[in-house]
C-alpha cells in the first residue's frame, strides 16, 4: 500500500514561546499513505509542533513543504491538505451535529456537504442525534463528531492530537476502523497519543518528542510486538 | 470574492443561531428600555428639555446595548475553542472579522429598530425632523460604533476579564464617532440646517472607513496565536 | 555598547539638572508676569512643556507599536510600555495644570476646549493601553495586541482633536475661540524663549526618564527569567 515520496517534511522547525524553548530543531518526514506516530511524556512540546505544522502557531524559525512545494506564512493552501483534531472539538455547542457539518463544509468549500454529512454522522454513529444540539452531548460523542468534521473536508493529511481520550472501547474501535480505512486510501497520518495500544496497532512509523526534541524513530516491522516498543520507549525517554 | 463569502457563511452562523434562540436581541431589547427607563426617571420626560437629551440617549442605549452584544460574540467562539476552528479553516482571517461585523451589525440595527421607537414614545417624542436623514446618520455612526467594536472585542476575548476590558478600550476610541453622532441627530431631530449635518455625516463617513481600513488589515495580528 | 549608553544617561542626567534650575529661574524670576493673568500665567510653560510630551510619548508608542508588529522584539515592547506609563503621568500633569489654568483665567474647572478635551480622552486611551497590557499571556501575545492597539488608538487622537475642534466651533463660536491661551496671538519674546526651553527641558525629563525606565524594566525581565530558569532547573 506504500506510495514512495514526502507527503510532509519538515525542516529545523524552532519554536520559543515567551523566553522558553519549546521546539528544537525538529525535523521530521512523513511519506505518503503512512502513519507516523508521535509520542512523548506530557509537556514534551506535542501539540505545540501540530499546531505550529498546521499554521496556527507561527514557528520561530525552519520550514513546512508539502508534496515538495515550501509553504508560505499563513497559506490556505496547507489548511485545506490537513485535517487538524486539536485537544477541543472545536464545535459550536449551539448548533446541531449536522448545522456544525454544514458550517464546517462552507468554510471548507466541500461540495456535495450534505450528502457527505449525513454518511459521516451515520459512519460515526451520530446519526439519530444529528438534530440534536450537541450542549447535550458527552465527551465522547463529541469527540466522534469532532472526528467527523475533521474528515469532512477529506484531507490529504490527517493530524490527530491525542484522539483517543474520552472515547469508550467501542469508540475507540470505531476510530480505529476509520482511520485504518482512510489509511487504505493512502491518506497520510500524523497520530499523537499515549494509548501504546492503539498506536502500535496504527502507527507505521513511531517517533519520540521529548523535551521539545525529536530523539528517536523507529519503524514497527512485524517482529516488534507491544511490550517491546513499551520497553523502548521507557529507555528512550529514561535516557534523557 | 471567497473574503465575502466565507464572511456570510460565518454570520449566517451566528444570526440563525440568534433566529432560534432570540437571546442576544431579546437582551438587548430589554436591556435598551431600562436605560430609557432609568432615564425617564433621572430626567423628567415631560419636561422641556426633553428634547434636548434625546439624541444622546439614541447613542446612549446603542452604544449600552450594543456591548453586551459585542461582548457575547467573541466570547462564543470561545466555548470549545472554536476560534481556533475557524482559524485552522483554509478562509482569510479578515473574513472572520467582516462575518463578525456583519453579524453584529444587524443585531444592533434590529435592537435599534424595537428601542428608538421605544424611547420616542416613552419620552412622548414627537417626531418632526427629516427621517431619511435619521436613518442615515444613525446606520453610519452604528457601523462605525461595530466596526470599531467588533475589532476590540476579539483583543478583548483574550484577556480573562473581557467583559469590563472591553468599554474601557472602546469607548475613548468611539468618541470623536459619538460626538458627529450626536451632533448629527440633533440637528436632523430638531430641523436645522441640513448641510451642518451632512458635515458630520461625513466626519462619520470618514471614521467609519479609516477604522474599516485599519481594522481589517491589523485583525490577522489579533487571530495569531502565539 | 554599554559604555556608549553610559555616556548617554550622564549626558542627560548632567542636561537635565542645570536646565531644571534655569528653567525655573527663568519661569519664576527672569519672565515678566503677563498684565491680565498675573502670576497663574506661569502654569503656563509647565503645561504647554507637559503637553508637548504626552503626545511625544504617545506617538513613541505608535512607533514602536509598529515596529512590534513587523517583528515582535522585547526591548521595543518595554520601550513602548514605559513611554506609556511616562505618558499618563505627563498627560495628568497637564490635566491638572489645565484645570487651574481653567479655573484662573476663565473661573471654570473645566472647559471642552479642543486641546485639552484631547487630553483627557488621550489619558483614557492611555489607561485602556495599560490594561490591554496587563492582560495574561506570553509576552509576545500581549507585545502584538497592545501594539495593534497601540496603533487605533494613534489613529484616533487626531479624529477626536478634530472632532473636538470642529464641535466647539458649533457649539460657543464666540466664548472659545482660537489663540486663547496666549500662543496664538501677541506673546513677549522673553515669554516665548522660557516657553521652549521650559518645553526643551521638560523633553529632555522625558529622554530621561525612559531611559530610566526601559532600563528597570530590562532588570526586571532579566531577574524573571532568571528565577524561571532556577525553578525549571529545580524541577528537573
Ligand atoms: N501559550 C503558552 N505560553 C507559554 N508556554 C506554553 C504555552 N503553551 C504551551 N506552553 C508550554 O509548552 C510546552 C509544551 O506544551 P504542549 O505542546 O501542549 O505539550 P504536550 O506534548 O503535552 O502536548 C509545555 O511545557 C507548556 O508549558
Ligand atoms: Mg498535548
Amino acid at each position: 500500500m506504500k506510495e514512495l515520496g514526502n507527503m510532509l517534511e519538515l525542516k529545523n522547525m524552532t519554536k520559543i514561546l515567551g523566553d522558553k524553548l519549546i521546539l528544537k530543531n525538529v525535523s521530521l518526514v512523513l511519506n505518503k499513505g503512512e502513519t507516523l506516530a508521535v509520542i512523548g511524556p506530557n509537556g514534551a512540546g506535542k501539540s505545540t509542533f501540530f499546531k505550529c505544522t498546521v499554521g496556527l502557531l507561527q514557528p520561530t524559525s525552519g520550514d513546512i513543504i508539502i508534496e515538495g512545494q515550501k509553504i508560505q506564512k499563513n497559506s490556505a493552501e496547507i489548511k485545506r491538505k490537513i485535517g487538524f483534531l486539536g485537544h477541543e472539538s472545536f464545535l459550536y455547542n449551539t448548533l446541531t451535529p449536522m448545522e456544525n457539518l454544514k458550517f464546517y463544509g462552507k468554510l471548507f468549500k466541500v461540495k456535495n456537504i450534505d450528502e457527505k454529512a449525513t454518511r459521516l454522522l451515520k459512519e460515526v454513529g451520530l446519526h439519530y442525534f444529528k438534530e440534536i444540539p450537541i450542549r447535550s452531548f458527552s465527551r465522547g460523542m463529541m469527540q466522534r463528531l469532532a472526528i467527523a468534521r475533521v474528515l469532512l473536508a477529506e484531507p490529504d493529511i490527517l493530524m490527530l492530537d491525542e484522539p483517543h481520550t474520552g472515547l469508550d472501547q467501542e469508540a475507540v474501535a470505531l476510530l480505529n476502523r476509520i482511520i485504518k480505512q482512510k489509511q487504505t486510501n493512502g491518506t497520510s497520518i500524523l497520530i499523537i497519543s499515549h494509548d501504546f495500544d492503539q498506536v502500535h496497532e496504527l502507527a507505521d512509523r513511531v517517533t519520540i518528542l521529548n523535551k521539545g526534541r525529536i530523539t528517536e524513530t523507529i519503524q514497527l516491522t512485524s517482529d516488534i510486538d507491544l511490550p517491546k516498543m513499551k520497553d523502548w520507549y521507557a529507555e528512550a525517554v529514561a535516557q534523557k | 470574492m471567497s473574503i465575502l463569502i466565507d464572511a456570510w457563511t460565518i454570520a449566517w452562523k451566528d444570526l440563525s443561531n440568534e433566529l432560534k434562540t432570540k437571546q442576544t436581541i431579546g437582551m438587548m431589547v430589554i436591556f435598551s428600555s431600562l436605560v430609557i427607563l432609568v432615564f425617564s426617571f433621572a430626567f423628567d420626560p415631560t419636561n422641556n428639555m426633553v428634547k434636548a437629551v434625546i439624541p444622546g440617549l439614541v447613542w446612549l442605549i446603542t452604544i449600552f446595548s450594543g456591548i453586551l452584544g459585542l461582548n457575547r460574540s467573541f466570547l462564543s467562539e470561545h466555548e470549545n475553542d472554536c476560534l481556533t476552528g475557524l482559524r485552522s479553516a483554509p478562509i482569510d482571517p479578515s473574513s472572520i472579522y467582516l462575518g463578525k461585523v456583519l453579524a453584529n451589525f444587524i443585531v444592533v440595527t434590529v435592537v435599534q429598530v424595537i428601542s428608538i421607537p421605544v424611547l420616542f414614545i416613552l419620552f412622548d417624542y414627537r417626531f418632526l425632523g427629516a427621517i431619511l436623514w435619521f436613518m442615515l446618520i444613525v446606520i453610519v455612526g452604528t457601523f462605525g460604533f461595530i466596526i470599531v467594536g467588533t475589532f476590540l472585542a476579539a483583543l478583548a476575548a483574550n484577556a480573562k476579564n473581557s467583559e469590563m476590558l472591553l468599554p474601557v478600550l472602546l469607548l475613548p476610541l468611539l468618541s470623536p464617532l459619538m460626538i458627529a453622532a450626536v451632533q448629527g441627530t440633533r440637528i436632523v431631530l430638531e430641523n436645522q440646517d441640513i448641510s451642518d449635518a451632512i458635515s458630520w455625516l461625513q466626519l462619520m463617513a470618514a471614521y467609519d472607513l479609516l477604522f474599516l481600513a485599519a481594522c481589517f488589515f491589523l485583525f490577522e495580528f489579533i487571530m495569531e496565536g502565539s | 555598547m554599554s559604555k556608549v549608553s553610559g555616556i548617554i544617561d550622564k549626558l542627560l542626567f548632567f542636561t537635565l539638572v542645570p536646565s531644571f534650575f534655569l528653567a525655573l529661574w527663568l519661569v519664576f524670576i527672569w519672565s515678566p508676569v503677563e498684565r491680565v493673568m498675573g502670576a497663574p500665567q506661569k502654569i503656563f510653560y509647565f503645561h504647554v512643556g507637559c503637553a508637548w510630551v504626552a503626545f511625544l510619548a504617545f506617538i513613541i508608542v505608535g512607533y514602536y507599536s509598529v515596529r512590534n508588529l513587523i517583528k515582535p522584539n522585547m526591548n521595543h515592547h518595554i520601550a513602548a510600555g514605559i513611554s506609556a506609563e511616562i505618558g499618563v503621568i505627563f498627560t495628568t500633569v497637564t490635566l491638572l495644570s489645565g484645570m487651574i489654568w481653567g479655573k484662573s483665567s476663565w473661573n471654570t474647572w473645566w472647559t471642552w476646549e479642543p486641546r485639552l478635551a484631547t487630553t483627557l480622552i488621550l489619558w483614557f486611551i492611555y489607561v485602556a493601553y495599560l490594561f490591554v497590557r496587563k492582560m495574561e499571556g506570553s509576552w509576545e501575545n500581549i507585545a502584538r495586541l497592545s501594539a495593534v492597539f497601540g496603533i487605533i488608538g494613534c489613529i484616533n487622537v487626531p479624529i477626536v482633536f478634530m472632532a473636538i475642534r470642529w464641535w466647539n466651533t458649533k457649539l460657543h463660536p464666540v466664548v472659545f475661540g482660537e489663540g486663547k491661551d496666549q500662543s496664538g496671538g501677541g506673546i513677549a519674546p522673553e515669554m516665548l524663549l522660557t516657553l521652549l526651553f521650559s518645553i526643551f527641558t521638560i523633553t529632555v525629563l522625558y529622554a530621561f526618564l525612559m531611559r530610566k525606565g526601559i532600563e528597570i524594566e530590562k532588570m526586571r525581565d532579566t531577574v524573571r527569567r532568571a528565577k524561571n530558569r532556577a525553578i525549571s532547573r529545580l524541577a528537573s
